[in-house]
C-alpha cells in the first residue's frame, strides 16, 4: 500500500518529461532493455547522485524499487516532524542477515537501507513532496550514512554531507496549515543517533519492530517471514516466538504501557542507552531492557540538561511534574528532546506519554530510601 | 594587450585565484566549515581565519587526531547568536582532538561539548555569552564529559548559567592559568578521578569551585582532585541560574570553593578572599542538595518531599580533605539565605558566616570514632574562621575550635597526562602562607 503511494508520489512530481529523467541518468533502466542491478557503491568516493545505486527504476508505472528492493515498516517508528518514511532494503544476491531477538539483525556486508522523507504539498490531497533519502550502507569498513537531498524537480537527489534546512509547508491531516524549516540532518548527526560506542548500526531492523504484516505487491506477509522467503534473513524462530513492540498509535495493539514503551523504545532509546550519545546521562529507554527507574522514575536528571523547573524525570501519576514530558513538548533548542531531527512538536506522542505517566500509580518520588 | 601586459595577467592569475580560494567570504567560510569537519582526515589541521563566523546550528566532529586552530581566542570566533538547531556550539565525539585559539560565543545550550575522548587539549578557547550574566544563557562554557587525559589551558569562561568549565565523569584531568568569570559556578569538577587544577581564576561568579559527586551518573565515585595555586576572589555575582537548570539554581551567591561529597580532596596555596557566603564550604549531599529541593519546589507536595538519592552507588559524604598552607581571609560578610540551614546560622551569628564552613555529617558505618572521623584537615590557612555546624545534630553542637582539625593527611600525588610534559612537582607544594 504505501510503496503505491511512494510510487504515486514521484509520478507526480516528476514533472520533468520522461526522456528528460532519462537524460539525467535517474531512472538507470530507461530506454535498456537488458534490466539495470542494484550496485553496490560503499567505497569512498561515494556517488554523487542516488541514481547511480540503480535503487528506484521507472517503468510506465512510474519508478519503483528496483528487483531485490524490499520495502518494509516499523510497528512504532521514529517521529519525523509528520514526514511520510518509505523504507527499503537490499542485499546482494547470495547475502542473508542474521536473526536476532534483541537489538538489529545482523546485516551482511553490501546491505544498503533507503529511507525517504516526503510531505505533502499544497493542492489536491495525497501528493508529495520528495525532501531527502537516506542510504545506510554497509560498508567492509563498517555502516555508512550517506543522506541525498531531492531537487525541486524532483528529478534526482545529490549526496549533501552538510545539506542547509528546506522550508516545508503543508495541509495536515487535520486541516490544519504546518510550516517550518525540516532539517537534513548532516552526516555527524545521523551518527549521533546510530552509534553507540562509537560504532554505527542501523536502528530500526529489529525483530520486534519489523513483526507485523506488509501489503506487498504480491500480496500480504508478516515482514519477518517475507525476508526469510525471500532469502533476506536467516534463523527466524518460529512466528510465536518473535518479539513483537506494540504499535504507539493503535489503542486497540497492546496496553497504554506497552504502546509508550514502545513509543520510547524507538525515539529516545537510540541515544539514551548504554553506549548511547546520551548513555553519560544514565536514563536507559530500550525496550528490551526497560526498568522504570533507569526509564527516569523519580530520577534527579542532576547536571545533565534543562529540567523546566522540576525536579524528577518522571514523577509517577504527575505527568505535569515530569521532565520527560516537559522536554519533549518543547522546541527550544536547549530544551527539546529529541535534540536533533525533530523542528515540531509531535502532539499525539506527547499525547501519549502524559497518558502513561498519569496512569501511573501515583506516588511521592524520594519517600521510599527515607524508610 | 602587449607582450608585457600578456606576461603579466599569465603570471597574475594563479596569483588570483589562490588568493580568491584563501579568502572565503564569511558566509562562504562558515557554510562550508561543518562539511570541512565531516571530510577532515586524521591528522588534519583545520585553520580558522580570522573574522567572526555566524552559525544556525551545532558544528560537530567525530573524525580522530584533528586540531581546530582559530587565530586567538578573540579574533576568531564562532559566534550561535539565535541559534536554531542542536542545543550545543562545538559538539566532538574524538579522539586526539585539540583546539586553540577560538572564540564560541552566544550558544543555545553549551558552548563546546567533548563527549567520550581521550587525549584532549582545549587551549586558549573562549566561550561566552556576551551579554553578561543572564537565566536565558546556555548552561555550560567548556563542558568535556566522560573524558580521559584532559588538559584545559589558558583558557576564559564568561557568562554560562550553570559552569564556566566542568569538567564531568572524566579521568586524569589538568585545568590550569584558566580564568573564569561572571558564571554562576566558576569550575565544576563532578565525577571525576586523578584533577590536577592549579593557577585558576575564578573570580565574580556566584561560586568559585564545586569539586563534588552526584548520584545517578554512569560513572561514580570520583576522587583525587588537587586545587592549588588558584584564586578564588570575590565570587559575589548574584545566581542567576534558572530553577529550570536545577541544583545549580541554589548556590549561594558568594561561595568560594564548595567540597561535596567526595574523598581524597587536597587544596594548598590557594587564595580564596571575598566570597561573601562562605570561603569554604564541605558538605554531605544533602546539605547542598536536598534543602534547595525543599525551598524551591515549585510544583505539588509529592515533589517536595526530602530528597534522598537512591543510587545505591552513591556514597553521599565527605571525607579525607585537607586544606592547607592557603591563604583565606574575609569570608561570609553578607551570606545568601537561599540554603535555609545558612541563613538560621548566619542570622545565629549575627549576620556573618565563618570563612570555612563544615556541616559535620558523618557516616554511622565510621561509628564516630574519635572527633574528626571524616579526616577533614585545616591547617594553616591564614586567619581562617571556622565553624563544624552540626547539620546532622540540629547544630546542637558546633565546633569553633580548629585544632580539632589540625590532622595531617598524606600529600595526594600529582596527576600526569600525555599532553603535559612541564607540571610542577606534586605533593607537599610550597603554598602561600607556608614557612
Amino acid at each position: 500500500m504505501e510503496i503505491e503511494f511512494w510510487m504515486k508520489c514521484i509520478k507526480r512530481n516528476a514533472m520533468a518529461p520522461l526522456g528528460l529523467l532519462c537524460l539525467s541518468g535517474m531512472l538507470g533502466a530507461c530506454g535498456s532493455s537488458k534490466p539495470k542491478e542494484v550496485r553496490f557503491l560503499g567505497e569512498e568516493p561515494f556517488p554523487k547522485k542516488l541514481s547511480e545505486w540503480n535503487l528506484f527504476l521507472n517503468t510506465r508505472g512510474g519508478p519503483k524499487p528496483n528487483a531485490r528492493v524490499v520495502p518494509y515498516d516499523l510497528n512504532t517508528p521514529l517521529f519525523s516532524d509528520y514526514a511520510n518514511k518509505y523504507r527499503f532494503v537490499w542485499m546482494p544476491p547470495g547475502a542473508s542477515a542474521q536473526y536476532r531477538t534483541e537489538g538489529t539483525f545482523e546485516f551482511p556486508v553490501g546491505t544498503i537501507f533507503a529511507k525517504s522523507f516526503a510531505f505533502p504539498v499544497d493542492g489536491p490531497a495525497r501528493e508529495e513532496r520528495l525532501i531527502e533519502t537516506r542510504l545506510l550502507v554497509h560498508a567492509r569498513s563498517g555502516w555508512v550514512p550517506l543522506p541525498y537531498v531531492w531537487n525541486a524537480q524532483q528529478t534526482e537527489a545529490t549526496l549533501r554531507i552538510a545539506a542547509d534546512p528546506v522550508n516545508v509547508r503543508f495541509i495536515d491531516a487535520t486541516g490544519r496549515e504546518r510550516s517550518f524549516a525540516y532539517h537534513i540532518p548532516n552526516t555527524n548527526e545521523c551518527r549521533q543517533c546510530h552509534e553507540n560506542a562509537k560504532v554505527m548500526l542501523p536502528i530500526g531492523p529489529k525483530a520486534r519492530n519489523l513483526n507485523k504484516t506488509f501489503h506487498y505487491a504480491d500480496g500480504e506477509m508478516n515482514q519477518v517471514a517475507y525476508w526469510t522467503k525471500t532469502g533476506y534473513l536467516l534463523g527466524a524462530p518460529s512466528a510465536e516466538s518473535i518479539p513483537r513492540a506494540a504499535r504507539w498509535d493503535e489503542r486497540t495493539d497492546g496496553t497504554l504501557d506497552e504502546r509508550a514503551r514502545a513509543y520510547l523504545d524507538n525515539n529516545c532509546a537510540h541515544c539514551h542507552q548504554p553506549g548511547g550519545s546520551a548513555g553519560y546521562t544514565g536514563v536507559d529507554f530500550r525496550l528490551d531492557h526497560f526498568e522504570l527507574s533507569h526509564a527516569g522514575e523519580c530520577k534527579r536528571p542532576n547536571s545533565a540538561g534543562y529540567t523546566g523547573n522540576l525536579h524528577y524525570d518522571i514523577v509517577p501519576g504527575r505527568p505535569e511534574e515530569s521532565i520527560l514530558l516537559r522536554r519533549i513538548e518543547s522546541t527550544a533548542p536547549k530544551a527539546m528532546m529529541p535534540q536533533i531531527g525533530r523542528a515540531v512538536v509531535h502532539e499525539e506522542g506527547n499525547a501519549l506519554i502524559r497518558e502513561w505517566i498519569g496512569a501511573m500509580k501515583t506516588e511521592a518520588c524520594g519517600v521510599v530510601a527515607q524508610r | 594587450m602587449n607582450r608585457l601586459e600578456k606576461a603579466l595577467a599569465v603570471l597574475c592569475l594563479p596569483l588570483v585565484l589562490l588568493s580568491a580560494s584563501c579568502r572565503k567570504s564569511p558566509a562562504e567560510f562558515a557554510k562550508n566549515l561543518q562539511e570541512e569537519l565531516i571530510t577532515a582526515k586524521p591528522g588534519s589541521v583545520i585553520e580558522l581565519p580570522e573574522g567572526k563566523f555566524q552559525f544556525g546550528r551545532t558544528l560537530s566532529l567525530t573524525v580522530d587526531k584533528v586540531t581546530i586552530r582559530g587565530k586567538g581566542m578573540n579574533k576568531t570566533i564562532l559566534s550561535f547568536a539565535g541559534q536554531k538547531e542542536g542545543a550545543q556550539g562545538l559538539l566532538v565525539k574524538a579522539n586526539d582532538f585539540t583546539i586553540e585559539d577560538v572564540g564560541i560565543e552566544d550558544t543555545a545550550g553549551d558552548a563546546l561539548t567533548i563527549q567520550g575522548g581521550t587525549n584532549i587539549i582545549v587551549r586558549r578557547v573562549r566561550t561566552e555569552w556576551t551579554r553578561g550574566p543572564n537565566e536565558g544563557n546556555g548552561p555550560y562554557g567548556i563542558y568535556p564529559v566522560e573524558c580521559k587525559n584532559l588538559l584545559v589551558e589558558d583558557s576564559v569562561a564568561r557568562g554560562a548559567a550553570d559552569a564556566g568549565i566542568y569538567v564531568g565523569q572524566s579521568e586524569n584531568v589538568v585545568l590550569r592559568r584558566n580564568r573564569s568569570e561572571y558564571n554562576v559556578d566558576g569550575y565544576e569538577i563532578e565525577n571525576s578521578e586523578n584533577v590536577d587544577a592549579y593557577e585558576n581564576v575564578a573570580t565574580h561568579n556566584t561560586g568559585g569551585m564545586g569539586v563534588f559527586n552526584l548520584p545517578n551518573l554512569p560513572r561514580q565515585g570520583g576522587r583525587h582532585v588537587r586545587l592549588f595555586k588558584n584564586q578564588i576572589v570575590d565570587n559575589n555575582t548574584p545566581n542567576f541560574a534558572p530553577k529550570s537548570l536545577g541544583p545549580i539554581h541554589n548556590l549561594p551567591t558568594g561561595t568560594g570553593i564548595y567540597v561535596m561529597a567526595i574523598k581524597e580532596v587536597e587544596a594548598f596555596g590557594n587564595r580564596i578572599q571575598g566570597n561573601n557566603t562562605v570561603n569554604v564550604f564541605l558538605i554531605h549531599y544533602k546539605t547542598g542538595v536536598a534543602e534547595g529541593v525543599e525551598e524551591t519546589a515549585a510544583s505539588s507536595e509529592i515533589t517536595r518531599q526530602i530528597f534522598a538519592p537512591e543510587d545505591k552507588r552513591y556514597y553521599p559524604f565527605v571525607q579525607q580533605v585537607a586544606f592547607h598552607d592557603n591563604d583565606i581571609s574575609g569570608g561570609g560578610k553578607s551570606p545568601d539565605g537561599r540554603i535555609e540551614v545558612m541563613k538560621q546560622m548566619a542570622a545565629a551569628l549575627g549576620g556573618g558566616l565563618p570563612d570555612i564552613l563544615y556541616d559535620g555529617i558523618v557516616d554511622p558505618a565510621w561509628g564516630h570514632k574519635g572527633e574528626n572521623p571524616a579526616q577533614i584537615c585545616l591547617t594553616n590557612n591564614a586567619a581562617a574562621s571556622f565553624l563544624n555546624f552540626d547539620a546532622a545534630g540540629s547544630m546542637k553542637h558546633p565546633v569553633k575550635d580548629l585544632r580539632k582539625y589540625a590532622c595531617k593527611l598524606p600529600a595526594l600525588s600529582s596527576v600526569s597526562i600525555p599532553q603535559v610534559t612541564d607540571a610542577p612537582v606534586g605533593g607537599a607544594a610550597k603554598g602561600v602562607g607556608s614557612n
